[in-house]
């Protein structure tokens, strides 16, 4: 029999199994072990994640989370990007909560520019990250449904979540992987029509929430399924860097737009929802709750908005976007170019350097943090002066929080793995990065 | 922006020099002049500043400012071997850095987490930064929030590609099992103590480490209407 190759470890031997030599391994293991494989491609495992199992029974006495299987070098690429360009790829590490990724980003090149976004710029990003948190949520609860088999849950969160989408859509051009908010302020303006969509859209929301609360609030089998399954306390989560609904599902409430406030947070009006139970069932009622108090800070937000720039007033580092549709589509509005080409030779410097060469940032590095729907966000920027970033790095809430999953699962029954994956909500793009 | 192909420690004018290299064979294409079409450099202009000398943050004075001073003269009071630990203390931007030496990383880790002045209970991240160029160009980045207090401390050990040894916090913050693990993969420093040092995004037969300076990005060149695109660590671009 051909061995699986291995090698010695600390741990004892390792094997190591890539490309279907299984059976191979488990020959050579003479005891009563039952060892799963679980997934990475696998309907429940929410992503490519894979877990290997050791099963007693029914009883899961080990298990071993396995990630990298969407490792796309995100952080690697932005290196070889101008400042501007990051966005576009660092919104795609957790394509779920764009919005947040580009924030926590934007944040951290501003702070090392030593640059504010306007006021109407910010309140746009609270908007968008406000909007992108429920969207985001409904992606959690929908295929937790999925996962346990209530597939209404998961048909009517994604209809609910094609309806954050569509607006998104109007403000940005795009319904997932946006590059909206830039380093500076955002791309472009909201379009006019845009708060009276957004109220539509929060009128949708609430119904949609209402439906959600019918359906699946009382319903026993989802409550059976989720209750006392997957405890993790405040100690536990703390110890792990547990961070978001986790958290505050197990009672602390913990959360950066209270407690290291950023964006202007401390002035909304909202509350941080927690719950005491620490399981499952608590993290669905924290992540439901948090969708209202989204939706109040976005009408906070559209009370708020007043006309006003949208991007620093800085001609070095403001990106030329001055964009309308024309009769060929999108693009630089004709008065932008007349200005550029006809009437001011600065404005033709400013936008040929930055669009071919960019802004340059002065050396340093800062952490900044957003709380993003998955817990902490944090980004690690290191500028050496240059036009480009000489490292990002992102503390993604995805890949902290699946090292708990051990806890959550083990010596529980394999078919309560399930909705502890659910609930723990770790989305692989952006743990993989 | 470093890497072998563009040190940055050339200076530009030898570059334009090799370039502009008058006595080549004939068989050679024919050297370019000007502005236009000058290679090696990346930077067409010659406007842009060519050679940058390695930042190195200079040392805060006191006061440090805000929550800054209570932090370092807490840890002071806690850590007894303070002054060899902590080389150098930067405040910059609105953020406290302790560049500490990396054998004191593991109690400093402890001292921080425990004592009642500081409280710094969670490891928000761990990360690394190669600062190719420099004699230790290995840093592991440490990023702790005291949730007690809200506040923040950054702590930053350097260790060479020849010793990559650091010790282990895990022992002292579980979270930092899967980010040391990540912090090995992408930049080969090695957390001495942790439990299971392996590859965590990368594949476990995978040689080298990516996220080093001297590591390509990779990539093929791609056909547009004819034209070839080279990848893009190999494209022509300002530094």
């Amino acid at each position: 029999m051909r061995e699986a190759p291995s090698r010695q470890t600390t741990e004892g031997k390792v094997y190591n199994v890539t490309g279907g030599d299984w059976e191979d391994v488990l020959g050579e293991i003479r005891d009563d072990r039952i060892v799963v494989n679980f997934g990475p491609q696998h309907p429940s495992s929410h992503g490519v994640l894979r877990l290997v199992f050791e099963l007693e029974g029914e009883t899961v006495t080990d298990c071993r989370p396995v990630i990298g299987y969407l490792h796309t070098g995100i952080e690697k690429n932005t290196e070889f990007r101008t400042w501007t360009q990051g966005v576009t790829f660092l919104t795609r590490a957790d394509y779920l909560s764009s919005f947040f990724n580009e924030t926590v980003y934007c944040l951290g090149v501003e702070q090392l520019l030593g640059v504010e976004a306007p006021a109407r710029a910010q309140l746009i990003r609270v908007l968008m990250m406000e909007m992108n948190r429920v969207s985001s949520h409904w992606t959690t609860i929908g295929p937790t449904g999925m996962e346990l088999g209530a597939l209404t849950v998961m048909t009517n969160s994604m209809r609910a979540r094609e309806k954050c989408l569509d607006v998104f859509e109007l403000i940005t051009g795009l319904r997932m992987n946006h590059a909206y908010i830039r380093p500076g302020g955002v791309a472009q303006d909201l379009p006019e029509d845009a708060p009276e969509k957004i109220r539509d859209w929060i009128k949708e929301m609430q119904r949609e929430l209402a439906e959600l609360d019918r359906l699946v609030g009382a319903q026993p089998i989802w409550v059976n399924r989720l209750k006392d399954v997957g405890w993790l306390g405040v100690d536990g989560c703390i110890a792990l860097g547990i961070t978001g609904p986790l958290l505050r599902a197990a009672g602390l409430p913990w959360d950066l737009r209270k407690t290291e406030p950023y964006l202007g947070y401390e002035t909304f009006d909202f509350e941080v929802p927690t719950d005491d139970r620490g399981d499952s069932w608590s993290r669905f009622v924290v992540r439901v709750a948090e969708m209202h108090e989204s939706l109040k800070i976005v009408e906070q937000v559209l009370d708020r908005l007043e006309p006003g720039p949208t991007m620093v007033d800085d001609p070095k580092v403001a990106w030329p976007a001055h964009l309308s549709i024309g009769p060929d589509g999108m693009g630089n509005s004709l008065e932008h170019v007349q200005k550029i080409m006809a009437t001011s030779m600065e404005s033709l410097i400013h936008h040929f350097k930055l669009v071919t060469e960019g802004f340059r940032v002065p050396p340093g590095q800062t952490y900044t943090t957003v709380e993003a729907p998955r817990g902490v966000l944090g980004a690690h920027v290191v500028s050496d002066g240059g036009t480009r970033p000489y490292r990002v790095h992102f503390r993604e809430p995805s890949f902290v929080n699946i090292q708990c999953l051990p806890a959550l699962v083990e010596g529980g029954l394999l078919s309560d793995v399930i909705p502890c994956i659910a609930s723990v909500d770790s989305l692989m793009g952006g743990c993989d990065r | 922006m470093t890497g072998p192909e563009n040190p940055t420690d050339q200076p530009a004018g030898e570059v334009e020099k090799a370039t502009v290299f008058s006595d080549a064979p004939a068989d050679l294409p024919a050297p370019k002049h000007g502005m236009f079409g000058v290679e090696g450099s990346g930077d067409t202009t010659g406007f842009g500043g060519l050679v940058r000398e390695p930042w190195n943050p200079p040392p805060a004075q006191r006061p440090y400012g805000g929550y800054f001073d209570e932090v370092v003269d807490a840890l002071a009071a806690a850590y007894p071997q303070f002054d060899a630990a902590v080389e150098k203390v930067v405040v910059d931007r609105g953020e406290l850095t302790l560049h500490v030496a990396r054998e004191h990383v593991r109690e400093l880790a402890q001292v921080l987490r425990d004592d009642p002045a500081l409280r710094f209970e969670l490891l928000s991240s761990v990360s690394g930064v190669d600062y190719l160029g420099t004699r230790n160009r290995l840093h592991a980045v440490y990023h702790l929030t005291s949730m007690t207090y809200r506040r923040r401390v950054r702590l930053e050990a350097a260790v060479s590609v020849e010793d990559p040894h650091l010790p282990s916090v895990t022992a002292v913050y579980p979270t930092a099992d899967w980010q040391e693990r990540e912090t090995y993969d992408m930049f080969g420093i090695v957390f001495d103590g942790h439990p299971a040092l392996t590859r965590i995004l990368m594949p476990d037969d995978w040689d080298g480490f990516p996220q080093r300076k001297d590591y390509p990005l990779g990539g093929i060149p791609v056909q547009y209407k004819g034209a070839t695109i080279p990848p893009p660590d190999e494209r022509r671009a300002y530094r």
